[in-house]
C-alpha cells in the first residue's frame, strides 16, 4: 500500500510508469459502481422481472424524485453542512401549491394550473432554503440543529394547511409531470436529468462551483481568498430548498395527491445517495456523478428487496447499514490520504 | 537548595526535515526558579514537551530525582512522578467546580467506590488556602479570569505533589498586579522546595522572579548563568548571537510613491478571542517597491495588523490608504479589489486546500479576471497562467492536478505565493513566508519577493527569524505589546538591537533596563477586566 503513496509524489519519475494498484483507492472511485451493478445482476437473477423495461422505468422514476434534491445535497454537503428539512419542505411546498390550485379552482389559471402549482413549491422551497441558511450563517448555529428544526417546523406547518388531509383532484396538465412521458421517457426522469446535468456543470466548470468546494475544502483559507463565504453557505439551502420545492410538485403530480405526510425519511435516502456516492461529510470532495450512481444504488436495492418480498422493515435496516458503511469507508479514506 | 533535582543531557529530536533538539541539556535545583529562555523556534516548547512526556525524545537522558525517566512515559506517568507542566491553554474544563477540576481523574473515594465530595472539597480548600487564595472550591471555573483560572492549574499541580511545575509563558495573558500576584506565589513554592521551569518572553520578569536561566538557541544549549550578575542584555545576546544565515541584499528597488499607509489603526482587545490582541495606535508606510520588514515576537501585533490591513479582523479605528486612496475595507475581498494579498501565516490551516488540485489552489481568487460568459471559468486562461507561474517559481510538480497537499512546504508556499502574484497586487504581504522549508526553497522564495519589489510592489515581510527579516528588508519596524517600538533601516539594524525593541520596548543600553518596561508590562491588558 505505501509503495502506490509514494509512487505519486515522484515528480521526477517519467509519466507514463505503470501504476500499482492501490486497493482502496480503486475502492473509493469505482467501489459503489461495481455494487450497483452487482445488485442489478444478483437482482435480475433472482427476480425476472426486475430486469423488465416496466421495472426498471419503475425504478428510474422512484429515483428522479430524490435524486433531484440529492443533487442540491450535494452542493450543501460540499460546503460541510447538511439538510435534515428536505424531506419536509418537499412536503410543504407540494400541499401549498396543490391548496392553491384546487381551491381556487383549475379554470381559473387557463389550464396552466400545474404552473402556478409549480412555482409556488419552488418558491416555498427557496424560501425555506434561505431562512435555514440565513440562520446558519447570522447566528452561527450548526446546519444540522437549524435543518433538525426546519424539519418538524415545515412538516408540522404542512399538517395545519389541510389538517393533514391530503389534497387531490389535479387535471390532467398536472398530472402529466408526474406520469406522463417524452419519447417513453417520464417527465421526472428528464427533469432529474436536466437537473443533474445544470448541476455538474455548475460544480465543475463555474467560479460559483470552484467556491463550494473552496468553503467546504477550508473556510477560513476561502475567506482569506476573498470568497464571501456566508453568501455561498445561504446560496447552497437555497438551491436544495429549490429542488425540495421542485421534488415536492412532481412527487404529487406522480401520486395524483398532495400528502401531508409525503417525504417523510426522504432526507435519509438523500443524504445516503449523496455519502454513498463518494462526497465527503468534512466537505471539499465530491460530486454530481457520484451522488447519482448513489441514488440509483439506493434505487435498486429498495426496488430489489421488494421484488423479492423482502419485509419493508428489514429495508431499513439494510439502508441504515450500508450509510454507515460508506462513511465509514470515507472517514477510513480520508485518513490514509493524511498519513500520506 | 543544591540538590540537583532534574538532569536532562544531551536530549535530541529530530521532525521530518527539521533537527528541532539537537543535544541541549539542562539542569535544575532543588526549590530554584529556572528560566528558559529562546527564540521562537529555540526547542523551548519541544524540550517541554519531552520533558512533560507528550512526545518521546531521539535520544539522551533525564534524571529526575535520582531516577532515569523512561522515555516511554506518558504525561499521565509523568505528572505522577511530579513533574507538572501548565501550558499557556488551560487544560481545564470550564463547566466544572475548581475542586472538581483539581483532582479530575483522581478524585478521593469512599470505601463504597463512590466519590467522597466532603474530602474532596476539605482538601481543595486547604491547597487553596495555602496558596493565600481567596477562591471557593465550589465555584465553576467558567466564571473565573485567566488569572484565577491560572491559580487553579498551580492548585491542581499541588494536589499532584508536584515537585517540578513547568510554566509555558505563565504571564502572557496577565495584567501587571496579576503577574505579581504569580510572582508572589512562585516564591511560595520555591520556599516548599518546589522546582520551577519558567518559560517567558519577557526579560523583565526572568529578572524578578527567576534564580538562573538557561538558553536554548536553533535547538542547542548555549548557556546557563545566575540572573544576580546578568543584565536583560547578556540575555539577549545569548538568545539571538548566531551567525547569519542568509546573504543581506544589496540592490534597492524603493521608489517615492507611497504604495500602502497605515494610519492610526487601534483595537481594545476582546475577552472572546484572546488571539485578538490590543493594537494602539499603529502607523506605516510602505512605498512601492519597498520591502518592510515586521519584526516582534508572536502576540505582539505583526500579523494581527497585517490581518487588519488584508481585512481578516476588524480594527476600532484607523485608516487604509491604497496607492493615495482612502480604502474602507471591511473583508478579505475588499482588500484584494484594492490591491492587497496576502500569504497568510499558518500554510496549511489558512493558505491551503489541501485535497484539492495545484490548479484550483492557484487560480482561485483569480478568477474573476478568468472567467468566460461571466459565470464560467476559462480553463484555458487558466492552464496558461499556471504554467507560467509554475516556470516564474520554479515549482515542482508532477502536473497541476495533483492536490496541494503532496507537495513539500516550499513548493505549497510557492502556489500560495503564485496565488498572490497572480492578482497583481500593489501590497503584497508576507507572514511567516519561509517557516518550515528547506533552506534552498527559502533563498527561492526571498527571490520572489526580491521579484516582487523590483515590479513596484509594496511589499511586507513577517518572520520569527531576525536574519531573514535583516536579510530581505529595506526597512524593519519592531512590534512590542501592541506597539510599534521602532523603524529603521536595515541597515542599521543588528539583531541585538531588534531583539531589544521588541523584547524590551528601547534601543540596546549598557546596564539592566529598568523603569519604562515595567510599566509597559503592566499595560498589558489581555485579560484584565
Amino acid at each position: 500500500m505505501t509503495t502506490a503513496a509514494t509512487v505519486s509524489t515522484g515528480a521526477t519519475e517519467p509519466p507514463k510508469k505503470p501504476r500499482n494498484i492501490d486497493v482502496v483507492q480503486f475502492l473509493e472511485k469505482y467501489g459503489v459502481l461495481m455494487f450497483l451493478i452487482v445488485l442489478c445482476v444478483a437482482f435480475g437473477m433472482s427476480s425476472p422481472n426486475f430486469l423488465s423495461v416496466r421495472n426498471l422505468t419503475n425504478i428510474l422514476t422512484e429515483v428522479s424524485i430524490y435524486g433531484i434534491v440529492a443533487v442540491g445535497m450535494t452542493c450543501v454537503i460540499l460546503t460541510g453542512g447538511v439538510d435534515l428539512a428536505v424531506g419536509s419542505v418537499l412536503a410543504f411546498g407540494a400541499l401549498a401549491g396543490a391548496w392553491v390550485v384546487t381551491n381556487v379552482g383549475a379554470g381559473a389559471f387557463f389550464g396552466m394550473g400545474f404552473l402556478v402549482a409549480l412555482l409556488i413549491s419552488c418558491a416555498i422551497g427557496t424560501l425555506t432554503g434561505y431562512i435555514h441558511g440565513k440562520t446558519i450563517t447570522l447566528f452561527n448555529v450548526p446546519p444540522f440543529i437549524v435543518t433538525l428544526g426546519g424539519m418538524t417546523i415545515w412538516r408540522g406547518a404542512t399538517l395545519m394547511m389541510n389538517d393533514g388531509a391530503p389534497i387531490a383532484g389535479f387535471d390532467a396538465g398536472y398530472r402529466w409531470w408526474g406520469r406522463g412521458d417524452v419519447l417513453g421517457i417520464p417527465v421526472p426522469v428528464l427533469v432529474l436529468f436536466v437537473v443533474a446535468a445544470a448541476g455538474y456543470v455548475v460544480l465543475r466548470y463555474t467560479r460559483y462551483g470552484r467556491q463550494i468546494y473552496a468553503v467546504g475544502g477550508n473556510p477560513e483559507a476561502a475567506r482569506l481568498t476573498g470568497i464571501n463565504v456566508p453568501r455561498v453557505l445561504v446560496s447552497v439551502y437555497v438551491i436544495v430548498g429549490f429542488l425540495a420545492g421542485l421534488a415536492g410538485f412532481l412527487l404529487s403530480a406522480r401520486l395524483g395527491s398532495a400528502e401531508a405526510i409525503a417525504g417523510s425519511s426522504y432526507e435519509l435516502r438523500i443524504i445516503a445517495s449523496v455519502v454513498i456516492g463518494g462526497t465527503s461529510l468534512f466537505g471539499g470532495m465530491g460530486g454530481i456523478g457520484g451522488t447519482m450512481i448513489g441514488a440509483l444504488l439506493i434505487g435498486v436495492l429498495l426496488n430489489g428487496l421488494v421484488m423479492m418480498n423482502v419485509s419493508p422493515y428489514f429495508q431499513q435496516i439494510v439502508m441504515g447499514v450500508i450509510i454507515v458503511l460508506a462513511v465509514a469507508f470515507d472517514t477510513y479514506a480520508k485518513m490514509r490520504r493524511g498519513k500520506r | 537548595m543544591g540538590q540537583t533535582i532534574l538532569k536532562a543531557a544531551d536530549i535530541k529530536k529530530v521532525f521530518p526535515g527539521v533537527v528541532a533538539l539537537d543535544g541541549v541539556r539542562i539542569e535544575i535545583e532543588r526549590g530554584e526558579v529556572h528560566a528558559l529562555l529562546g527564540e521562537n523556534g529555540a526547542g523551548k516548547s519541544t524540550f517541554l514537551k519531552i520533558l512533560a512526556g507528550a512526545q518521546p525524545s531521539d535520544g539522551g537522558v533525564m534524571v529526575f530525582d535520582g531516577q532515569t525517566l523512561d522515555p516511554a512515559d506518558t504525561p499521565m506517568a509523568r505528572q505522577r512522578l511530579g513533574i507538572v507542566t501548565i501550558y499557556q491553554e488551560f487544560n481545564l474544563l470550564p463547566a466544572m467546580t475548581i475542586a472538581e477540576n483539581m483532582y479530575l481523574g483522581r478524585e478521593p473515594l469512599r470505601r463504597n467506590g463512590l466519590i467522597d465530595w466532603r474530602r474532596m472539597y476539605r482538601d481543595a480548600k486547604t491547597v487553596i488556602d495555602e496558596l493565600g487564595l481567596d477562591l471557593d472550591p465550589r465555584m465553576p471555573v467558567r466564571v473565573l479570569s485567566v488569572a484565577e483560572q491560572q491559580m487553579v492549574e498551580i492548585s491542581k499541580a499541588l494536589t499532584m505533589n508536584a515537585r517540578l511545575i513547568i510554566m509555558d509563558e505563565p504571564t502572557a495573558a496577565l495584567s501587571g498586579k496579576e503577574v505579581d500576584k504569580l510572582h508572589a506565589i512562585i516564591h511560595g513554592l520555591r520556599a516548599k522546595g518546589i522546582s520551577i521551569i519558567y518559560v517567558t518572553h519577557r526579560l523583565v520578569e526572568v529578572a524578578a522572579v527567576c534564580d538562573r536561566f538557561t538558553v536554548f538557541r536553533d535547538g542547542r544549549y548555549v548557556d546557563t548563568r545566575a540572573v544576580q550578575g546578568s543584565t536583560m542584555q547578556d540575555m539577549v545576546r545569548l538568545m539571538v548571537g548566531r551567525d547569519v544565515e542568509f546573504q543581506r541584499r544589496r540592490d534597492r528597488f524603493a521608489g517615492e510613491r507611497v504604495m500602502l499607509e497605515v494610519r492610526g489603526v487601534s483595537r481594545a482587545g476582546n475577552l472572546a478571542d484572546p488571539h485578538a490582541c490590543v493594537l494602539t495606535d499603529l502607523s506605516v508606510q510602505v512605498r512601492a517597491g519597498e520591502i518592510v520588514g515586521f519584526a516582534g515576537l508572536v502576540g505582539a501585533g505583526r500579523t494581527e495588523l497585517a490581518r487588519v490591513i488584508f481585512g481578516a479582523d476588524g480594527c476600532d479605528s484607523g485608516v487604509i490608504v491604497v496607492d493615495g486612496k482612502v480604502t474602507p475595507i471591511r473583508n478579505p475581498g475588499d482588500a484584494i479589489a484594492a490591491g492587497i494579498a496576502l500569504v497568510p501565516e499558518d500554510r496549511k490551516q489558512q493558505g491551503c486546500f489541501l485535497p484539492h488540485s495545484i490548479r484550483h489552489n492557484m487560480s482561485l481568487p483569480s478568477l474573476k479576471r478568468l472567467s468566460k460568459w461571466r459565470f464560467f471559468v476559462d480553463e484555458t486562461g487558466e492552464r496558461a497562467l499556471i504554467a507560467d507561474y509554475t516556470r516564474k517559481l520554479g515549482i515542482r510538480m508532477a502536473n497541476d492536478e495533483v492536490a496541494i497537499g503532496t507537495l513539500s512546504g516550499g513548493n505549497q508556499q510557492k502556489v500560495l505565493l503564485a496565488r498572490c502574484m497572480a492578482l497583481h497586487p500593489k501590497v503584497l504581504i508576507v507572514d511567516e513566508p519561509t517557516r518550515g522549508i528547506d533552506v534552498g526553497a527559502k533563498a527561492e522564495v526571498h527571490q520572489v519577493l526580491f521579484e516582487m519589489a523590483k515590479a513596484g510592489v509594496a511589499v511586507i515581510v513577517i518572520s520569527s527569524e531576525l536574519p531573514e527579516v535583516m536579510a530581505v528588508s529595506d526597512r524593519i519596524v519592531t512590534f512590542r505589546e501592541g506597539r510599534i517600538t521602532g523603524s529603521l533601516p536595515a541597515e542599521d539594524a543588528t539583531e541585538e538591537g531588534l531583539m531589544s525593541l521588541m523584547a524590551l520596548g528601547g534601543p540596546p543600553v549598557g546596564g539592566p533596563v529598568g523603569g519604562p518596561i515595567g510599566a509597559a508590562a503592566t499595560a498589558h491588558v489581555h485579560a484584565a477586566h
